[in-house]
């Protein structure tokens, strides 16, 4: 009988895997993940066209021949609108239909390597952060004039294409919380009172008082301060605010992966 | 041969519950190294809990559940191992060859592309988006991801389902080859003939017990019961009433009786009634053997 010869064949070093390969497997899950989100138009094209057909309309269009730091603060307010949502829906949907559709259990059961998963997640929305923030600065350039540095341009690129991680962490804690089609209702009752609250659609100055007080409760507004600074607009105070939206994202994550981990 | 009974996993006094539902008793299970083993049992039996543990999907709450001396969770274990899940809705939206190539990704020496797309015969679809397969097709994709990363143990959730059957049996055709080249395989499926078709060791589980674990062979002869067919004007119930008669039924003009003494039941069959005609004698399936052996007690007289 030639068993030595076939058990000899099927052992491969115990399951080690080289650190290449191991690295491989990541890229091949992010890769997969971006390929799968970018061809499929029921995800990308609401979050595209919300921001921009809102920047357009609202920024351009009704602000027409107003203050040119009206427009650049537009700019800004509806660049952190256009991020929120792939942190939000690109994560929280996507979560909640894997938990209930049997992907999440497969690829728990498969040799994935730990976290590639939420990795490759976080890099899509990461990139479809940075489109939408690069479609709103070609219509603000391009259609309000907004005068942007290349240094301004590169700065809200990275704000926004970094500042989607809160969102994303608030997107994956729903994710847990809800199963399959419940998750985009309960993500729309945060990212539109949020986006409101936090003076995206009107500036925080004119919302009453008791509203501007409350706005630091919302990741959305750091954010807003931070792309306005980027954009040469507002105040100070830049690194208090990149550290309360790295503890929102921190402890959403811990709090969903604690779920995750209890749940499946 | 110390290969050949070399355990790839193992279950040892596991319970394991879902609140105060107990899926799993006590249950032991031993895997062996090229053994295809079904894992039969009706709904609720624990054949899922099982396969969930040895995956590292959920704990157990007592006993020992090892993959390759490991714990199921430890990924290293887990490379060693191919997948197809009952339900999984894969990316609509990546076509056949992006899939499998991120599945083979995960393994530290899988199969290439073509090996595994021949293997499962879905050489013809690698260009194609996952989405626009049919049911059947999907299956063959999701039976390929399982063998790309050339497992040494194979776990197939009613692979089969929604498969026509020429694509049954080349399934069939390929998990004996994986089985030849000595890949373990747990198959659990609703299909007897399936099982009968395919496996070494059947293990039946009922209320998260073994309730038997043996051969085919073993498994029918536990179950002594023949059927006997025949067009005949005796009384049914009359039937019934002889000794080692199981039960009687009518049967498209005929009878059916279910018998452990085939022979005395035949020769009174044939003296009661000469003009008795169109007989047939079988011996008990694998299917009848899993009924009675999976039969409620208090629903013994239904049931017969």
């Amino acid at each position: 009988m030639h068993t030595h010869e076939i058990a000899a064949t099927w052992t491969y070093d115990d399951g080690r895997m080289p650190w290449r390969r191991a690295l491989g497997a990541y890229i091949a899950e992010a890769r997969s993940e971006c390929l799968r989100y970018f061809r499929a138009p029921g995800f990308l094209l609401p979050v595209t066209l919300f921001p921009t057909m809102f920047y357009l309309l609202f920024g351009i269009v009704m602000n027409h021949g107003a203050d040119p730091n009206a427009a650049r603060y537009l700019l800004a307010s509806y660049a952190v609108f256009g991020v929120m949502s792939p942190g939000l829906f690109g994560f929280g949907v996507s979560l909640a239909a894997e938990r209930e559709n049997g992907l999440l259990t497969l690829k728990r059961a498969l040799p994935m390597p730990p976290g590639a998963y939420l990795l490759g997640k976080m890099l899509m929305a990461m990139l479809a952060a940075g489109m939408v923030i690069v479609l709103l600065l070609a219509m603000g350039m391009g259609l309000a004039h907004v005068h942007v540095t290349l240094i301004q341009a590169g700065s809200l690129l990275v704000t926004g294409m970094l500042g989607v991680l809160p969102f994303c962490a608030i997107g994956m804690f729903a994710g847990t919380l809800v199963k399959g089609q419940g998750a985009p209702g309960v993500l729309n009752l945060i990212y539109l009172p949020m986006s409101f609250l936090s003076g995206l659609w009107i500036p925080l100055s004119m919302l009453p008082s008791a509203l501007q007080r409350v706005a630091p409760l919302w990741p959305s507004a750091h954010l807003h301060l931070l792309a306005l600074r980027s954009l040469g607009l507002g105040q100070p105070a830049l690194w208090q605010n990149v550290l309360i939206l790295a503890g929102f994202a921190l402890v959403f994550f811990m709090l969903a992966a604690r779920r995750l981990r209890r749940l499946g | 041969m110390k290969a050949s009974v070399e355990a790839v996993a193992s279950l040892a006094g596991v319970v394991k519950r879902y609140g105060a539902l107990t899926a799993l008793d006590g249950l032991d299970l031993m895997l062996h190294r090229g053994e295809l083993l079904a894992l039969l049992g009706p709904n609720g039996a624990g054949k899922s809990t099982a396969i969930s543990l040895l995956l590292g999907l959920v704990r157990a709450e007592a006993g020992r559940v090892e993959l390759f001396g490991k714990d199921p969770q430890d990924i290293a274990a887990r490379r060693r191992v191919g997948v197809m899940l009952q339900s999984a809705m894969l990316p609509a939206t990546l076509s056949v060859a992006e899939l499998l190539r991120l599945t083979m990704s995960y393994y530290p020496a899988p199969r290439t592309l073509q090996e595994t797309a021949q293997l499962a015969g879905i050489a013809d679809l690698l260009a194609r988006r996952y989405a626009a397969l049919s049911g059947g097709q999907q299956r063959r994709v999701q039976f390929a991801m399982a063998l790309c990363g050339r497992p040494e143990l194979l776990f197939l959730d009613e692979p089969t389902v929604g498969m026509d059957i020429d694509a049954r049996q080349k399934l069939w055709v390929a998990i004996r080859g994986l089985v030849a080249e000595g890949c373990a395989v747990v198959l659990t499926t609703h299909y007897l003939e399936e099982a009968e078709a395919l496996a070494q060791r059947v293990v039946v589980l009922a209320k998260g017990r073994v309730l038997s674990d043996g051969s085919v062979d073993a498994l029918r002869s536990k179950v002594a019961l023949t059927r006997i067919r025949c067009v005949t004007d005796l009384d049914a119930a009359a039937v019934a009433a002889w000794p080692h008669v199981a039960a009687v039924e009518h049967d498209r003009g005929g009878l059916h009786i279910r018998t452990d003494a085939p022979e005395n039941v035949l020769r009174r069959l044939l003296d009661a009634d000469p003009a008795l005609s169109g007989l047939e004698v079988l011996r008990a399936g694998l299917a009848e053997a899993f009924t009675e052996l999976t039969r409620e007690p208090d629903t013994e007289r239904e049931a017969a």
